[in-house]
């Protein structure tokens, strides 16, 4: 087995009785990168020279074997600021920018002696479902190089994906960790809203973003979150409570759980069959493993889009005022005042669908418009996290399609700015209430991944990676590994 | 049409944007669309329905009122474009009417 075919426990146990060192292995991600990069195009920035130098020193000071993490490599998302090391978001504004301080996740996984790889591609300020919105590069998907790798978080799967890294961290907001984990065959977990510190993360929506995990394996997942879960005093929005070990009881089955399936969300005919095909014979599973299935309704699902599209759109626009032009970022030459510095700037440092959500969100939130659009989906959103209290009074956690198609082909929706935002229809409502919910894979559709969501109580991660882990011990999914050139 | 090419230039302005002339007419259509369809909203009935307006409803969490040096003031201006004297330095904005003097 290749190195980097291992778990993160594997890798663990490894270092630990002297088989590898900290070294080899994050030797061994470097050389993967560049047999796989030119096809993949996952990061932005590589960290070669630290993430080198950090591994020696993790080798030389012993490994600790209480410290499960300690000397392996994890890819960042580029919205998350990295001290002394680019973080551009992927956008023009950002080119430049190099951070004077690390986002407390980055400060965590150091602590837990994790070794940082680099910077990973995504569409440009976390806006877009393919990470074809990048200002930078195309991000390809490894089971398809002629398809998205998903998005915003694209570079994150892709390179998990592509076995490149074992593990990465992402960001969702609308769908953009659990999209791209579907769209890659992965693990990809949106934790609950406040779970995880949002300080360091380039703001979109701060409503409804996270960060959280991608890996291969749900276990891997877990020990990621208990890594960068907590309470932090630099993010008021950050949960107070205790952080449980997500580990904790991860092998003890669904034996009489009871599954909720929304039915508004197998309902829709415009879903690919083979999507639908392969949840229904994962809830057989689940069955099979002792659970109970039990049909239940969102009613207000369908309202996920337009009142996700007006909130996020609207944060946004009061977010990314910041990106002024002044204290850093892009600086627009030849100006002569100060609001042509602000006004141009900001036009030539920003993409195309960056500037449709700030018109949105700016429209949304302008006078005349406030109570029919802001207020309204302020409410649809209530509505619509009253709709998952109500069924979580019922069921333990629910089971739905993590997408409504398998990956798409590059170019294939960048011209339907529509098309695009309808199809995080499935994963916005979560956001919007707050839940957490885990992608995994669960089958193939047109030879692509099929992505399956768990979504859960708040803050009841660990129910989520206990059913998740069931699932993946019942099936080999997680196991199959994409063949592409300069792949295996 | 919910909105024309004069609104998008309004709103462009309350935004710090600005459109091409020859892009405002395609760039109106595409954001009518977009309007469209999250007015769809309009469907539903809210009538006594309080918005969230966060992403928590435990409380928020406020930190202590005291001051500490977290970020050196010199490393804060390394990603400044222009500077001069300690100070960032912009383009004029006596010159042309906005001191509101």
């Amino acid at each position: 087995m290749a190195i980097l075919d291992y778990t993160l426990e594997e890798l663990h146990e490894r270092l630990v009785n002297g088989e590898l060192s900290s070294v080899q292995i994050i030797e061994a991600v470097y050389d993967k990168i560049d047999e796989t990069e030119a096809n993949v195009g996952a990061f932005l920035a590589l960290n070669k020279e630290e993430a080198l130098k950090h591994a020696r020193m993790v080798d030389e000071n012993g490994i600790d074997p209480n410290n499960i993490l300690s000397g392996l490599p994890i890819g960042i998302k580029d919205n998350i600021v990295t001290k002394g090391l680019t973080t551009t978001a992927a956008s023009k504004m950002l080119e430049d920018f190099v951070p004077v301080y690390d986002a407390t996740v980055v400060e965590k996984l150091a602590k837990a002696g994790m070794v940082s790889i680099g910077k990973l591609n995504m569409d440009e300020f976390a806006m877009g479902g393919s990470t074809e919105n990048s200002a930078f590069k195309v991000t390809r998907n490894p089971w398809d190089l002629s398809k998205v790798p998903g998005g915003s978080s694209g570079g994150s799967a892709a390179a998990v994906a592509a076995g490149q890294v074992p593990v990465s961290l992402g960001s969702d907001t609308g769908g953009s960790i659990r999209e791209p984990a579907a769209f890659t065959g992965i693990v990809g977990m949106k934790p609950t809203y406040g779970r995880v510190s949002r300080y360091g993360l380039i703001a979109f929506g701060s409503s409804l973003d996270q960060i959280g995990p991608f890996s291969r394996t749900v276990k891997d997942n877990a020990l990621v979150l208990n890594a960068i879960s907590g309470y932090d005093q630099r993010d008021s929005t950050s949960y107070k409570g205790e952080t449980p070990d997500f580990t904790d009881g991860i092998e003890k089955g669904v034996k009489g759980m009871r599954i909720g399936v929304p039915k508004e969300y197998f309902n829709e005919d415009a879903k690919e069959k083979g999507i639908v095909d392969s949840v229904r014979a994962a809830l057989k599973k689940y069955e099979e493993l002792g659970a109970e299935i039990v049909e239940v309704s969102l009613p207000h699902s369908k309202y996920g889009i337009p009142a996700y599209y007006i909130i996020a759109s609207s944060e946004a626009s009061s977010n990314l005022q910041r990106f002024d032009g002044i204290r850093y970022g892009y600086r627009a030459d030849n100006v002569n005042s100060l609001e042509e510095l602000y006004v141009k700037s900001r036009s030539e440092g920003f993409g195309l669908e960056v500037k449709r959500r700030i018109m949105l969100g700016t429209f949304s939130l302008s006078a005349g418009f406030y109570d029919a659009h802001f207020k309204k989906a302020a409410q649809a959103r209530t509505l619509i996290r009253q709709d998952f209290e109500k069924v979580f009074e019922e069921v333990d956690f629910l089971v739905a399609p993590t997408t409504t198609t398998t990956a798409f082909d590059i170019g294939g929706k960048i011209e339907d700015p529509l098309a695009m935002y309808m199809a995080d229809i499935l994963t916005v409502p979560v956001n919007l209430a707050g839940v957490p919910s885990v992608s995994i894979p669960c089958g193939f559709s047109n030879n692509m991944p099929v992505g399956m969501q768990l979504i859960g109580k708040h803050f009841d991660e660990q129910t989520l990676y206990r059913a998740a882990y069931a699932y993946e011990q019942a099936t080999d999914f997680h196991k199959q590994r994409p063949n592409f050139k300069g792949g295996k | 049409m919910a909105i024309n090419e004069e609104t998008v230039k309004h709103v462009a302005k309350l935004a710090k944007l600005e459109f091409k002339e020859e892009d405002i007419h395609d760039f109106t259509e595409e954001i009518d669309k977009i309007i469209q369809m999250v007015e769809q909203l309009e469907d539903l009935d809210t009538q006594g329905v309080e918005g969230t307006f966060h992403g928590i409803t435990h409380h928020s969490v406020v930190r202590k009122d005291e001051s500490k040096l977290e970020i050196d003031r010199e490393e804060l201006f390394k990603n400044v474009k222009t500077k001069q004297d300690g100070f960032i330095k912009v383009p004029a904005i006596m010159d042309n009417g906005e001191s509101g003097a």
